[in-house]
């Protein structure tokens, strides 16, 4: 392990966390489908930095890309078929508002 | 990257301020085209602390496809579905307040929080690998990666096909 | 020979779509339906040799795979569903272009399901319970009907969120372990598995698994996207997709990657408790019956849970023991409703009545499957949650022994309220030209019900020849 790496680790920690809580508060909170879509998208950003100050810090980089490219070929092809719904549900609402969903009940 | 020199800290320290002030103008802007422009924004900053730790093919797949592509499909899909008069930006804009207004209090928080936490790192440090090429990695030790990838690029690819194509009749 | 169970539906997928052989499309459903029973027959008659990963293709693929006992329980459990669903889709989507586009969502359903129950890598695994979860989602909206499209955008986003606690999770583990291998992060747990970091990438990734598996108090999603489905695809999902991505890594990863703790016991039971609880309450007050099916799997994905979080090798029989039988209950009861679906054209249980008469074989299958679920002797639920219970009693855990019994009694209410509102008392007029559901629907009902029966009569044998060496495994 590096010599700075706990100096490294809080500050992109820090970052990490934060980046993620804003991601998940704005996946809780948005109301519009596609705006939900962005959140989530935040939130992917905070795990990918991660993996890669992580890889950095404990010498397996070649690793952490490795997982990194993967993760973002994963996130392109989920992100596909969200927008494919979305469009979907477009066609049916002419909205994308989740105010106007709901006919499904807990 | 020298970790301790004081002029790379400082520049991380920035980066990381972008980051998540990207992050934040990208949820809480009002109109959702900025927003799209924010999450490119943030796969940007993203890709320079990639390059920074030293992980440029990563950052390449970062800055091509999440700064790029992602962006470019959210922009099409709100040409598409988005028609919206100034008085409900308005009305919008008032309510992000409502909603969203509470975000910055809470990352401020958190962060001089975080700031406080000290998690001890008290674990035998595993040893580095020997082999640094991403490329013989991702070809010659996680097949199994690549095998799901290809999966899940043709799932994506059907669900085009089932969610988009026009039917001939109502299903 | 176990990367075939990845490359043959994936060789086949990429042959099916190449554009000069449009010949075989009219073939892709006799190609799925051919894997799915050749992984059953590779299980039950493959020889030892089988299932080391040596030979020819090993030279080529190095995948890392490794097919414990508790794999090919899985192997077994998604072949049967898989066939199944096969068999009810084929029966129930009439038109040629939708069924190929729904054979394919299949056969990439099949390589994740396969890819999630082999792999040895944590990153991996989350490659593969994204493929599931893809197909998943296309295969929920696949009417494109709104209340699909909505329980498969809900679905999606609750996924993305656990695939970021997985990911936060795996990330963490790297940090300690230098590696995400199974066997690299096991070591690497044996000898900081109680520092911070550690215990907080194992509660990040189990909540993760929580969520995927759609457990109280993260299962939101789980009623909407089993009652909005399209009626195959509740079947698969119901069946077999949420135990795999969500209950067997978690029973993987349990009992021999991350560290073994009190603490993470305890939680295992709460919220399998909470589980068995809550759906049981949440059925009993559902008209819907694909709503209340769906709360029964959130009650039994529960018993599961306490099983494995009881942390004997007994309750972890027990566990894989349930999950297999609620693999083949709950699918038979998923099949019940899409014969009354495809019938009566409505899963409201306030519209039926008097269907068993129309309806015999569905009718006999469901109550069948029933007893099972609740737990009746000599079914084979009653060994399940027998097992489980004398676990929980050895462990001295008598609270959720007790909860445990207590709710197999509101199970059978439930499901014996289900079976009087559906199939006796009088024909509603609407329904009074209901005839027994199509043959593709029925003969999977019988042979369901049939290896309920069996397994529960053969039990000693079941036990002795798959469910023990699963035990065995963790000494």
């Amino acid at each position: 392990m590096l010599p700075d790496a706990p100096e490294l680790l809080s500050l992109f920690g820090i970052g990490v966390v934060l980046t993620l809580l804003v991601g998940f508060y704005s996946v809780l909170t948005s109301q519009n489908l596609i705006r939900t879509l962005i959140g989530m998208e935040v939130l992917t950003k905070g795990v990918t930095l991660l993996i890669i100050v992580v890889g950095y810090v404990v010498g397996q980089i070649a690793l952490a890309q490795a997982l990194a490219i993967t993760l973002i070929i994963i996130e392109v092809a989920v992100i596909v078929v969200a927008v494919g719904i979305v469009l979907c549900v477009h066609k049916h609402t002419n909205s994308i508002d989740t105010r106007d969903l709901g006919n499904l009940k807990g | 990257m020298a970790g301790t020199d004081t002029m790379d800290t400082m520049l991380d320290i920035l980066l990381v301020w972008l980051l998540v002030g990207a992050a934040m103008a990208t949820v809480m802007t009002p109109r959702i085209l900025w927003s799209v422009i924010g999450l490119a924004v943030t796969s940007a900053v993203l890709t320079i602390l990639m390059f920074r730790f030293d992980s440029p093919l990563a950052a390449v797949f970062e800055l091509s496809v999440c700064a790029g592509l992602i962006p470019a499909i959210f922009i099409s899909t709100i040409s598409l579905t988005q028609r919206l008069s100034p008085e409900g930006m308005a009305e919008r804009r008032r309510e992000k307040w409502r909603r969203f207004g509470l975000l910055p209090v809470l990352v401020i928080l958190v962060g001089v929080a975080l700031m406080q936490v000290h998690i001890p790192l008290d674990f035998v440090a595993p040893p580095a690998a020997k082999e640094t090429d991403v490329r013989n990695v991702l070809w010659h030790v996680r097949h199994i990666d690549l095998v799901g990838q290809i999966a899940i690029l043709l799932g994506g690819a059907w669900g085009v096909v089932v969610l988009l194509k026009e039917r001939k009749r109502a299903a | 020979m176990l990367s075939l169970l990845i490359l043959v539906p994936l060789a086949g997928l990429l042959l099916l779509n190449l554009p000069f052989t449009p010949a075989m499309k009219r073939t892709a459903w006799a190609f799925a339906f051919t894997v799915a029973l050749a992984q059953v027959a590779m299980v039950l008659v493959a020889p030892a040799a089988a299932w080391s990963q040596q030979g020819f293709l090993a030279q080529y693929f190095s995948f890392g795979l490794e097919a414990k006992d508790l794999t090919r329980v899985l192997l077994l459990a998604i072949g049967i569903v898989m066939a199944t669903t096969l068999m009810v889709g084929r029966s129930m989507i009439t038109d040629d272009r939708q069924q190929f586009n729904f054979v394919n969502l299949l056969l990439v359903s099949i390589i994740g399901m396969n890819g999630v129950v082999l792999v040895t890598d944590l990153f991996s695994l989350y490659v593969f319970l994204e493929v599931t979860s893809v197909s998943s989602f296309i295969l929920i909206a696949f009417n494109r009907d709104l209340g699909g499209l909505e329980g498969a955008f809900k679905y999606l986003i609750l996924s993305a969120v656990a695939t970021v606690l997985m990911l936060t999770g795996v990330a963490l583990l790297m940090l300690v372990a230098g590696g995400t291998s199974f066997e690299t992060v096991a070591a690497a747990m044996k000898t900081s598995g109680g520092i911070t970091i550690s215990q907080m990438a194992v509660g990040a990734f189990v909540c993760g698994l929580f969520i995927k598996g759609g457990l109280v108090p993260f299962h939101g999603w789980l009623p909407d996207a089993y009652s909005s489905a399209p009626a195959p695809v509740s079947i698969l999902l119901a069946g077999i997709v949420t135990k795999v991505s969500g209950i067997y890594a978690l029973v993987r990863l349990a009992t021999s990657v991350f560290p073994a703790s009190g603490a993470m016991n305890e939680v295992l039971m709460v919220v399998g408790a909470a589980s068995i609880i809550v759906g049981a309450l949440a059925a009993l007050g559902q008209h819907d019956l694909k709503r209340m099916l769906a709360y029964s799997s959130i009650s039994q994905m529960g018993y599961i849970v306490l099983g494995l979080g009881c942390g004997t090798p007994l309750g972890i029989v027990g566990a894989v023991f349930h999950l297999f039988n609620h693999a083949i209950f709950k699918t038979l009861l998923f099949v019940n409703s899409a014969a009354i679906e495809q019938r009566t054209g409505t899963t409201d249980m306030n519209r039926m009545g008097g269907l068993g008469s129309r309806m015999p074989v569905t009718g006999v299958t469901s109550t069948i499957a029933a007893l099972s679920t609740a737990g009746v002797p000599p079914l084979a639920g009653f060994w399940s949650k027998l097992i489980i219970v004398i676990a929980l009693w050895q462990a001295h855990d008598y609270g959720f022994a007790g909860i445990a019994v207590l709710m197999s009694v509101v199970t059978l209410a439930y499901l014996l309220l289900m079976q009087r509102r559906i199939f006796f008392g009088k024909t509603s007029p609407e329904h009074a030209g209901v005839r027994e559901a199509a043959a593709g629907v029925v003969v999977p009902e019988l042979v369901l019900a049939a290896l309920t029966v069996a397994v529960g009569l053969l039990f000693p044998w079941v036990l002795n020849t798959f469910m023990l060496p699963v035990g065995g495994i963790f000494h």
